[in-house]
Formats: structure tokens, C-alpha cells, sequence
């Protein structure tokens, strides 16, 4: 076993590991706080699999903004803690639960018979620098130029839907 | 050509039933409705004439013309067109209606002044010469039978004219109903004869079908079933047994009407379609049987009823459909053209029988029960001596024109070894001339019987122009049928030679009788006329006894004959009721409402059930949306696996 | 690194399965937008691994549209949570059924 398959092993162990807590919790901020450790273990892979840029910007949006504001919002509720699973289990919940199983089923189909020792590598050889900053750049400008400019469209209508959705109703008819 | 000219009287009436019929009421104007609707069809009879002159002047064998307009119908073996025959045959009977309906409707811009549905009246009218004139100018039987069905309509309409009057124990529009639908019971053996036609000789023209049928032998069953077919329809549109009833109910409708559709014309038309199929019925022997047995039953039966009856025009009526019924028997013992014949002259003298009622019945003011008249000829002096030659005629009298018609027939009868037959038919005159002349003397003669405050008038001239026309060819009009016994030539036998040309050659022409025995069966016609004519003046003029002392002597006799023998009441009772009772608990409320509704609501019925089910997927819980996503992202999934 | 490809891919179904179960499982509105969150980043694994072994750089520029549209969409939907609140003071799930038929 190689050093990269202990670190592999090590850091999908860790994500799964706190994706699991994260659903199980029941104060939502708990739930916050280990989403975060999840996105830290996802960015290190992200690093492992040559791209440098993408896991900065994992931990900078996703883990620095969105998970902040999420937790602005807990706050800003007040949320209580939920009730505990077994109070409120219903058919649905079992069976969807045993659904989301047979779909980990069919997708372990696919491994089954697999030969994993000829299979593609993670990464091929020969393609480090495939993530770097300086390859998204010219990739950003030069092929995904047009998706890259309608983004910056897609983020205005973002910010204009998100301050007009909760903004506070300056007649107060409707609360 | 000038046969061409038979497509402009064949439409000119229909131009006049669109102008009056479209523009009539905006018009209002009665003068200008009556002379157009009088104009076509008088243009259509001066086209007739010159026709008729024409084919006088040639050769017997050029006489025959086929004038075609515009095709119809055109799918593979049937085609059928407008287009029309000028022969021998059809243009006696153009005449005939061109020449008797132009009279008629003269008479009608008098008869009908003042009434609010006159321009309606003049367009009816001219339909149905339209329609009259494709019947028997046709060369096909369906443009026959767009005819039929059209003077068909024709009759409905003119009879229930009058829509909001009583009559009877009903309305008009009832008797006017009645009309069509027992037509319709004809026009059933009609349609059937016809695609028994088309089934055996492959075409519906008459020149087809007659050429094949000479090359046909006698007594074929499919030709028997044809004709039998062909004659039901003849009986429903001719008024004989069994399908006479609707005609003494026709008597609902106007006057004119009367005497155009139910004497002179569409009543005949079953008679022309006899004798034009004359061949087809010469090779069936059982129908001509039936033909003539049916006609002379018909004519002593409508006579009997005749008798006792006490309103003007259903006397006319049963006179009309025992008339009808000598017609057939002509037709039925091979005498075609006496059958015609007698269509020529009974179309003059009924025709001026009617009209001249019609005088009377205005003059009393829509009264028309003869037992409230009397010594009406003072008051009356044209329309009593035109109504007297009309009696005359009918009676038989030489040498007016009824006699030689009805006694050619008669003579022809008994000639042909019919001699039963030949009973009943001079039984049947007997009784013809009898109730005819109690009908004038009741109406005319004797003393007033009606209620003070009536003035009766003579008519205008527009109505008593018309009469004198028709009574003078009521006098002369026999003389084109002289037998060649008493030394004329038979003129319209041998004009119409050529058309039963046919049909003679396949019957069996028995002996013809000496002319001894004719003269003598001939003088026995005119005794009895003569005694009924006599004892119908002497019975209610002078002895107006003895009629009572019958009457009380065999009440329930004569209830039979006022009561016309019941025979609607047994057609209500066996017929009509249980069809209208089996539509409407059966078909109506068993099968339309309970079946083909219930059906159609239940489908709307299920729609709302399956919806109502079905919505409830529609939760609005968010997770259980996903849920199902899920679901169907797995079983996708599983599929793109495991096929 | 030579990882072979369809442990990574494994990885990421097991994660996107876990995300699956939370959001059919929990009641509360924000812990279920995470695990949505959870999900999106599954897909981002996968995609950046296939990336990887074939050397393109599709897969990462898809990536990193995907996080910025994660960015978005997580601004507008805390948005409407915070609106939601306002109106109902719940933001519990399955309480909410005004869509219902």
C-alpha cells in the first residue's frame, strides 16, 4: 500500500464519517459545524486529484460564504433542535431510506466483476498540471469565456432575488 | 333542337318558386305574385304545345326524344341524370299539368285574395309543378323518384297551409303529416322495387331497363316481386287500398290544392309510372291481376263511402280515389292506354268539380257542409251550370268526355274475360253517378237550407273564367278516345301506341269481342248512369223520404259508411299505436336515455372519479416530492442495469 | 497518484446516498438545504476525477460553474427560508403543504 492509498483511505473515511454526523445531528448548527469538516476532507482530495485552484475555492465559497451564511441564518431563526428520529418515523422515511440502499446497490453493480488492479488511474500520468491557476485561467478566457460572463449575470439575479425575497415589507400588510 | 325547350318549362317553375318564395313577402303585392306564379307554368304549357305540334308533325318513329341537362349522379354502374323524355307518353301528361295547373292557378289569384300567406302559396304551387313535371318528364327512375318525393313535400306543405286552422278531430298540420307518412309507407315498396331494378338489369334509365325487359321471358319471379314493389308504391301515391286514407284528410288544405294535387295530378302520378313501366308489369301476369282487382275493389269501396257523406269535398275525395281505382283497372287488363286516357278527362271534369266547389265554399263563406245549402243555382248561375257538366261528365253520359273513358275501360275489362271485374267497375258507376248528383242536388238544387245572413255571391271572374275552360273540355275532351266502333279513329290509342309498343307483344291479347257485344255492354253503362243520375235527382229533390226510410232501415249499415267502414280507427288501433307506444317505451326511453345517455354520462362519470384519485398525489409536503424522484431515479437507473 | 478511478467514484456515490437519506429524513427546512449541499459536492468529486484521468480540463471548469451557481442558489434559498419563517414562523416541512391539491 502506497502512501497515496492511506491518505485516500484516511480522507474518504473522514468525509463519510462526518457526512453521517452531520445527518444524524439534531441542533442544526452541530450539523453546520461538521458540514465544514466534510468540505475541509473534499478540498484535501480535491488537491490529491491535481486541482490546486478548485480546492481553494472549495474552502474560500463554500466553506467561508455559503456555510457562513447558512449559519447567520440558524441564528437569525432561532431554531430549536429537533425532535428525535424515532418520534416522528413514517412509511416514507423508511422507505426512502431503503430506497437511497438499492440505489448504493446498483451503483456497487457496477463495481462488482470490476478488475480494480487494471483499472484507469485516478490520474493520469503525466497530467499534473492539468489545475492549475494558470490552467483554469486559460481555460476560463479562452474556451469557457461565454458560460464565465453569463455567470456574473447569473450572480446579479441572484443577488437581487435573495434581497428582495427577504427583505421586510416596508407597508407591513403582509409579514 | 327545339325539345331543348323542355328544360326551360321544367325550370321556370322552380325560378317562380325562388322569386315568390324569397322576395314574396318584402313584395306584399298579390297582383305580382299570382301573375308570376301563373306566368311560368302557362309559358310552361305554350312550350308544351309547341312540343306537341312538333311531334305531330313528324314520323311516329322520330316522336321520341331524350334531352339531357346535366349529369347527377355518376358512381360506376348507376348514373342517373337530369335529363328528360319528350314521348308520346310524357307529353300527354305535360299537358295535361301545364295546361290544367295554369287554369288552377288563375284561379287561385282569386280564390286566395286577401289571405296573408298568398305570395307562400304561388311559391308552393310552382314547387311542385317543378317537382310534377321532373316526375313524369323524367327519363331515369330516380329523377322519377326525386319527383315523387318532391310533389311529395309539395302536398304536405299545401295541405297543412292554412297551419293554425282546426280540422276534423285534429289540426292541419295533422292531416298534412298523415299525408306524408302514409306516402312514405309507399315510397318504401317504391324504393324497393327500385334497387330490385338496379340488382336485375344494372341501370336505372327507362331505355336500358325496358330494352333489356323485352328480351325477358313472362312470369319471371324476380319481375313480379319488382312490379308488386313498384305498384305499393303506386297505391300510396295514388290513394288505393290500402293506402288511400290520406286523401279525404287532404281535404284540410286550400281548394286549389285540391284540385290540382289530389284530382288532377299528383294523384296520377302513380297511374304514369304504371303505364310507363307497362312492360315490366306485362311480364308479370300475378301483379297485373293484382293491379286490376285493387283498383276495381278501390272504386266500389271509396264510392260506397261516397254516399253518405255531408261535406262537399270529402265527397269529391272518395270520388277521386274510386276514379283512381278505374285508372288501375284499365292498367291492370292491359289497357294502357284507356288508363291514360282516363286520366285525361278525369283531370278536366274533377279539376272543375273541385274549383267549382271551391265557388260554392267561398261564396258560403268557408261553409262546407252540403246538408246546410240549397238552391244555391239562382244565386250561383255559372258555377251551378259549370258544376253540372262537371256531374255530367263523371256520371258517363254521352257524349261527354267521362263516358268514353270510363267505358273504354270498362269494355276493355270485360273483353279481357274479367267479367267480375267488369261487375264491380259498373256497379261502381252506378253508384258515381248517384252520389254525384245527390251532391248537386243537395248543393243546388230544392230549397235554401242555410242560415239567414249569408248572401251568396258569384265568384270573380278570375275564379269562374277557369270553370267555363274546364267544362268545355270536359264536353269535348272525349273526343280524341273515340272507339273505332262508333266510328272515330281512337286517336289517343294510337298516339300512344308506340310507347306500349313493349308490353303488347308480351301479353296475351285474347279475342277482342264482337262489336255487338260492345254496343251492348255500352248501352248497359249509359242505363245505369242514366238510373243514377235520375234516382240521385228524385231521392232528395222530390221524394226526400225514401233516403231516410234506408238510412233507418239498415242503421248499422249506413254508421259503416259515414264512419268510412272505421278504416283509420283499425289503422290507429293495429298500426300507429303500437309504433308510437314501442318508440317511445323502447327506443326512446329504453335504449336512448337508459343505454347510449347512460353511456355517455357514465364515461364523464368516470373521468371525474379517476381524477378525484388520482389527485391526491399532490400533497404539497416538499419531501415526499423528492421521495418520488428518488424513486424514479433508482427504478432508471435499474433499468439501464439490468436490461 | 495511482488510485484507481472507481474508488473515487464509489466515494462519491456513498456521499450523494448519505445526502440522500438527510434529505428525506430531516424535518428542519436549513438541514436539508445542507445535505442538498452534500449532494453537489458528491457530483463535484466525481466530476473533478474524471478530470483528472482524462486529463481535460472540462471537468473542472464545470466544477467551478457549479460552485458558483451553488452560491447562488444557496443566497435565494436561505432567502425564501428566511420568508418562509416570517410567514408561518415554522420552517419545518412538513408543515408546509399550501400546494396541497
Amino acid at each position: 500500500m502506497t502512501s497515496d492509498f492511506l491518505l485516500f483511505f484516511f480522507l474518504a473515511a473522514f468525509a463519510v464519517t462526518t457526512a453521517v454526523l452531520m445527518v444524524i445531528q439534531r441542533n442544526p448548527v452541530m450539523s453546520a459545524i461538521y458540514l465544514i469538516a466534510n468540505f475541509f476532507a473534499i478540498a484535501t482530495l480535491y488537491l490529491m486529484l491535481q486541482a490546486q485552484l478548485l480546492a481553494i475555492l472549495q474552502i474560500l465559497v463554500y466553506a467561508g460564504a455559503i456555510m457562513v451564511l447558512v449559519i447567520f441564518v440558524i441564528m437569525l431563526l432561532n431554531l430549536q433542535d429537533e425532535k428525535a428520529l424515532s418520534e416522528r418515523v413514517n412509511i416514507r422515511m423508511v422507505v426512502g431510506v431503503m430506497l437511497a440502499f438499492a440505489f448504493l446497490l446498483e451503483m456497487g453493480y457496477l463495481f462488482v466483476g470490476m478488475n480494480l488492479e487494471g483499472a484507469v488511474p485516478a490520474v493520469r500520468p503525466g497530467a499534473e498540471a492539468i489545475g492549475t491557476v494558470e490552467g483554469m485561467g486559460a481555460a476560463m478566457f479562452g474556451r469557457f469565456l461565454l458560460p464565465f460572463e453569463v455567470t456574473s449575470l447569473l450572480l446579479l439575479a441572484a443577488i437581487l432575488g435573495a434581497v428582495i425575497l427577504a427583505k421586510k415589507r416596508i407597508d407591513n400588510v403582509v409579514t | 333542337m327545339v325539345y331543348q325547350l323542355v328544360i326551360v318549362a321544367v325550370f321556370l317553375p322552380l325560378a317562380g318558386f325562388l322569386v315568390n318564395g324569397l322576395l314574396g313577402r318584402k313584395l306584399n303585392n298579390e297582383t305580382l305574385s299570382g301573375i308570376l306564379g301563373s306566368a311560368t307554368v302557362g309559358v310552361g304549357f305554350l312550350i308544351a304545345c309547341i312540343l306537341f305540334a312538333a311531334m305531330l308533325g313528324a314520323p311516329p318513329e322520330e316522336r321520341s326524344h331524350i334531352v339531357p341537362f346535366f349529369p347527377w349522379i355518376n358512381a360506376g354502374a348507376l348514373t342517373s341524370g337530369f335529363s328528360y323524355q319528350v314521348d308520346q307518353l310524357s307529353i300527354v301528361m305535360m299537358l295535361i299539368v301545364t295546361g290544367v295547373g295554369f287554369l288552377i292557378h288563375v284561379y287561385s289569384i282569386g280564390y286566395m285574395h286577401g289571405d296573408r300567406g298568398f305570395w307562400r302559396f304561388f311559391a308552393y304551387l310552382n314547387l311542385f309543378i317543378f317537382a310534377m313535371l321532373n316526375l313524369i318528364m323524367a327519363d331515369n327512375f330516380l329523377l322519377l323518384f326525386l319527383g315523387w318525393e318532391g310533389v311529395g313535400l309539395c302536398s304536405y306543405l299545401l295541405i297543412g297551409f292554412w297551419y293554425d286552422r282546426k280540422f276534423d278531430k285534429g289540426t292541419t298540420g295533422d292531416a298534412a303529416k298523415k299525408a306524408f307518412v302514409v306516402n312514405r309507407i309507399g315510397d318504401f315498396g317504391f324504393l324497393i322495387g327500385m334497387f330490385l331494378i338496379v340488382v336485375t338489369f344494372g341501370s336505372l334509365t327507362f331505355e336500358s331497363v325496358f330494352a333489356q325487359a323485352s328480351a325477358m321471358q313472362v312470369g319471371t319471379p324476380v319481375i313480379m316481386w319488382t312490379t308488386l314493389a313498384l305498384f305499393l308504391g303506386a297505391t300510396g301515391k295514388s290513394a288505393q287500398i290500402p293506402l288511400f286514407v290520406w286523401l279525404p284528410d287532404a281535404m284540410a288544405g286550400p281548394t286549389p290544392v285540391s284540385a290540382l294535387i289530389h284530382a288532377a295530378t299528383m294523384v296520377t302520378a302513380g297511374v304514369y309510372m304504371v303505364a310507363r313501366c307497362s312492360v315490366l308489369f306485362a311480364l308479370a301476369p300475378t301483379t297485373m291481376l293484382v293491379v286490376a282487382a285493387v283498383g276495381a275493389c278501390t272504386a266500389i269501396f271509396a264510392a260506397s263511402i261516397g254516399l253518405a257523406q255531408n261535406d262537399i269535398k270529402k265527397v269529391l275525395a272518395y270520388s277521386t280515389v274510386s276514379q283512381l281505382g278505374y285508372m288501375f283497372l284499365g292498367l291492370g287488363v292491359g289497357a294502357f292506354a284507356a288508363g291514360i286516357f282516363h286520366v285525361l278527362t278525369h283531370a278536366f271534369f274533377k279539376a272543375l268539380l273541385f274549383l267549382g266547389s271551391g265557388a260554392v265554399i267561398h261564396a258560403m263563406h268557408e261553409e262546407q257542409d252540403i246538408r246546410k245549402m240549397g238552391g244555391l243555382k239562382e244565386h250561383l248561375p255559372t258555377t251551378y251550370k259549370t258544376f253540372l257538366i262537371g256531374a255530367i261528365a263523371i256520371a258517363g253520359i254521352p257524349p261527354l268526355a267521362g263516358f268514353f273513358s270510363k267505358d273504354e275501360i270498362l269494355w276493355r275489362t270485360f273483353s279481357g274475360g274479367y267479367w267480375p271485374l267488369w261487375l264491380i267497375g259498373v256497379t261502381g258507376a252506378g253508384l258515381t253517378a248517384f252520389y254525384m248528383f245527390r251532391l248537386v242536388t243537395l248543393t243546388f238544387d230544392g230549397t235554401p237550407r242555410w242560415d239567414t245572413g249569408k248572401h251568396p255571391h258569384e265568384a270573380p271572374r278570375t275564379m269562374t273564367v277557369p270553370l267555363i275552360v274546364l267544362a268545355a273540355l270536359s264536353v269535348i275532351g272525349g273526343f280524341v278516345g273515340v272507339p273505332s266502333s262508333l266510328g272515330g279513329g281512337n286517336a289517343i290509342e294510337h298516339w300512344l301506341e308506340p310507347v306500349f309498343e313493349r308490353a303488347h307483344e308480351k301479353m296475351l291479347l285474347t279475342d277482342h269481342g264482337s262489336v255487338e257485344v260492345e254496343y251492348l255492354l255500352m248501352a248497359v253503362s249509359v242505363a245505369i248512369a242514366a238510373a243514377g243520375v235520375y234516382f240521385g235527382r228524385l231521392f232528395y229533390l222530390r221524394r226526400k223520404d225514401v233516403p231516410a226510410r234506408v238510412v233507418h232501415s239498415a242503421p248499422g249499415f249506413y254508421k259503416l259508411l259515414v264512419n268510412k267502414y272505421y278504416v283509420d280507427e283499425a289503422y290507429e288501433a293495429a298500426i300507429v299505436t303500437p309504433t308510437v307506444q314501442g318508440s317511445e317505451r323502447l327506443l326512446w326511453k329504453g335504449l336512448d336515455v337508459g343505454v347510449i345517455d347512460w353511456t355517455v354520462n357514465a364515461l364523464a362519470r368516470l373521468f371525474g372519479w379517476i381524477s378525484q384519485t388520482v389527485r391526491v398525489v399532490q400533497t404539497g409536503v416538499t419531501e415526499s416530492y423528492v421521495f418520488v424522484f428518488l424513486l424514479g431515479v433508482v427504478a432508471i437507473l435499474g433499468w439501464l442495469l439490468f436490461r | 497518484m495511482s488510485i484507481p478511478l472507481p474508488y473515487v467514484l464509489g466515494l462519491s456515490a456513498i456521499l450523494f446516498a448519505i445526502g440522500v437519506t438527510g434529505v428525506l429524513t430531516r424535518r428542519n427546512a436549513i438541514v436539508v438545504f445542507m445535505c442538498i449541499e452534500l449532494m453537489l459536492n458528491a457530483v463535484n468529486l466525481s466530476l473533478i476525477a474524471f478530470a483528472a484521468s482524462m486529463a481535460d480540463i472540462t471537468g473542472q471548469a464545470l466544477v467551478f460553474f457549479a460552485m458558483a451557481v451553488a452560491a447562488a442558489e444557496a443566497a435565494v434559498g436561505l432567502a425564501i427560508v428566511i420568508a418562509l419563517f416570517r410567514n408561518r414562523q415554522t420552517i419545518n416541512i412538513e408543515e408546509i403543504n399550501i400546494l396541497k391539491w
